[in-house]
């Protein structure tokens, strides 16, 4: 049998002459947790949106098992969803929500009951069924919601930013519930989030949108450690972006000082765009390191101190462990291996878009 | 002390503007059940004015003509004004305004304006009878029904639409299920206000209606010119009897309704 449970092919979708979505390509295996990740705009919940049936491609087609069901309508296509705004029916109670696509199926009412108190226990809301929507919390309220979408035992489960109204700390106990839910229902999650720490933390795959193209799709180690271009090294965790000249093979130029790499295959002298990591930096002696500037700011975050460098007219990002006096000159060095060479986007599309644009 | 006087003052400001307010309406009342057709001398009690009053055939006519008017109006607008009101909700902002600003000049407009345009629109196409009439309430009533819809579309989350259908509902299920419910304040609040309007016009019924049809106000005004008889006294206390229920009635059931729901929410909580 065919892995592959959802198939996108080359979907493109615009709303008055906008393209939203440019050509997508994207396929799904069973079983697995996928991420769409991106700034609003990118095209990411119009992508769900066509998954779940919400909306309809211009071009292109929805394969769901090998079938093309583009076309189909929501109630006909055994994917639930999740929604952002939770969405429960204000007029039923906890247990008559998560009852209504139950009863839809006409299944029996002993099923129902016995579903119901499955998928309660399962969202840890177990006393609630009584309760109407209004008098839950947030929280509360995304679990009903995904004890709703999960009775009906979907072949996919789309959560559209589920957690984006809750408190960082729910959000991250939600979080690790969502891993649970996922262990125990075994079933497809495709989840949009444009938070990069959630899509690092819960998925298997993640698929990096940004202006409805897909920039990159990996595992969260890769997109993280090999972005492949500056707009994902940026939205994923802070990046130090910076202009350089690939001299030859395993040596770049930065800001006028050569330092050595590991990467091949980019030409000679030729302009690419460089990323190291801001925990990649360590500061050091003035005259030790690669590059030499002037502390000028320094934050304390916790478990690290930021300390910016500014060294010509860049100023590094750098996370240590150690603190800095503000006015000091000081070196910096890096480890060939955390230098993330990447080639100079030929289109605008792949520039650079900050988060909260 | 001084608070004692405030307190005082501010019960007899309060006092008088009810007084102001309703002794008309007690007055009225009190002649209906007056033996005597002097509006100045109280002449004993008598319902002989109500037996009167059901006797005349002219008025229960014209009574029979209002409700069947107002109901069969209101019904129509209300249907129309809740299809209307989600269609415009859907619009985008610019359209929105636009079409919420058409459909409320018709209520701020002059009724004497509307009845006398409507008036020369039907004349063009038919001879004037009780469908005008008919037709000319629906046309006033569906701002008031969009107007009391609109703001129970806004609060609602569209998305639930989409949840019910997500959840396995065709669009007609999902609509009278999931959407109506949400909407039911609105719809009723809409339907007992374009009830209320239609049984309250005068001018545009007057301009609208064809010969031989009457309804309560135009025919009040017709007998007026011939002098008030106290007939009318028993009618104008009957219908303002009538409405004082309805909104006792309708304040009873929303307060019954809210105190059910604390309960249920209570008790679960327990």
């Amino acid at each position: 049998m065919n892995d592959v449970i959802l198939q996108l092919d080359s979907i493109s979708k615009s709303f008055d002459g906008k393209m939203v979505i440019d050509n997508l390509d994207l396929e799904i295996k069973r079983n697995e947790f996928v991420t769409l990740l991106g700034p609003s705009g990118c095209g990411k919940s119009t992508t769900l949106r066509i998954i779940g049936g919400f909306a309809k491609p211009d071009t292109g087609r929805v394969l769901f098992n090998g079938k093309d069901i583009t076309n189909l309508s929501p109630d006909k296509r055994n994917i639930n969803t999740v929604f952002q705004k939770y969405s429960l029916f204000p007029h039923m109670t906890v247990e008559e929500n998560i009852a209504f696509g139950l009863k839809l199926k006409h299944k029996s009412a002993q099923y129902i009951k016995d579903k119901i108190a499955y998928a309660l226990k399962l969202v840890n809301m177990d006393h609630y069924g009584k309760r109407r929507p209004e008098s839950l919390s947030g929280g509360q309220q995304q679990r009903v919601a995904i004890a709703r979408a999960i009775v009906n035992e979907p072949d996919i489960l789309l959560l559209d930013e589920p957690l984006g109204a809750l408190d960082l700390k729910l959000r991250h106990s939600m979080q690790r519930e969502l891993i649970k839910i996922k262990q125990e229902v075994g079933i497809t999650f495709v989840y949009v989030t444009h938070d990069q720490e959630e899509a690092l933390t819960m998925s298997d795959r993640i698929v990096v949108m940004n202006k409805g193209i897909i920039q990159q799709m990996g595992t969260s180690k890769s997109i993280y450690d090999e972005p492949q271009n500056a707009f994902v090294a940026d939205f994923i965790g802070d990046s130090n972006i910076i202009d350089g000249v690939m001299v030859m093979d395993r040596l770049v130029e930065i800001q006028g000082t050569r330092i050595p790499c590991v990467d091949e295959g980019f030409g000679t002298n030729e302009l690419v765009d460089v990323v190291i990591r801001p925990e990649d930096l360590k500061i050091v002696d003035a005259e030790k390191g690669y590059l030499k500037g002037m502390v000028v700011s320094i934050i304390f975050k916790g478990a690290y101190y930021e300390i910016k460098v500014r060294v010509q007219d860049y100023e590094w990002s750098i996370q240590s462990v150690n603190p800095a006096t503000i006015g000091a000159t000081v070196g910096l060095t890096i480890l060939p291996e955390n230098i993330q060479i990447m080639h100079k986007p030929l289109s605008v599309d792949a520039e650079v878009v900050k988060e909260d644009e | 002390m001084v608070k004692k006087i405030l307190d005082w003052i501010s019960r007899c400001y309060m006092g008088l503007i009810i007084f102001f307010l309703y002794a008309p309406m007690i007055v009225l009342v009190v002649l209906s059940f007056n033996d005597s057709k002097s509006r100045v001398v109280w002449g004993g009690f008598t319902l002989n004015w109500y037996q009167k009053m059901f006797d005349s055939t002219q008025i229960m006519e014209a009574l029979r003509t209002t409700f069947v008017l107002a109901f069969s109006s209101a019904g129509i607008a209300t249907v129309i004004g809740v299809m209307a009101a989600l269609g415009i909700h859907a619009m985008r902002q610019r359209n929105y305004n636009l079409t919420m600003i058409m459909t409320n000049i018709p209520m701020l407009n002059a009724d004497i304006v509307t009845g006398i345009a409507l008036m020369l629109w039907f004349v063009k196409f038919m001879p004037l009878s009780f469908m005008t009439v008919l037709l000319a309430h629906i046309t006033f009533n569906i701002p008031y029904v969009i107007l009391s819809v609109m703001p129970k579309i806004k609060q609602m989350n569209v998305s639930i639409y989409e949840a019910a259908r997500d959840l396995g509902a065709g669009s007609v299920y999902a609509f009278v299920k999931i959407i109506l419910p949400q909407l039911t304040g609105g719809i009723l609040s809409g339907f007992l206000m374009a009830l209320t309007m239609s049984m309250d016009d005068f001018v545009i019924t007057y301009f609208t209606k064809g010969a031989g049809v009457n309804t309560l106000s135009t025919m009040i005004y017709g007998e007026l010119r011939k002098g008030i008889k106290p007939e009318m006294y028993a009618l104008s206390t009957l219908i303002f009897a009538t409405v004082f229920v309805i909104l006792l009635l309708t304040n009873y059931i929303s307060g019954m309704k809210e105190k059910e729901n604390e309960k249920k929410n209570r008790r679960s909580m327990l």
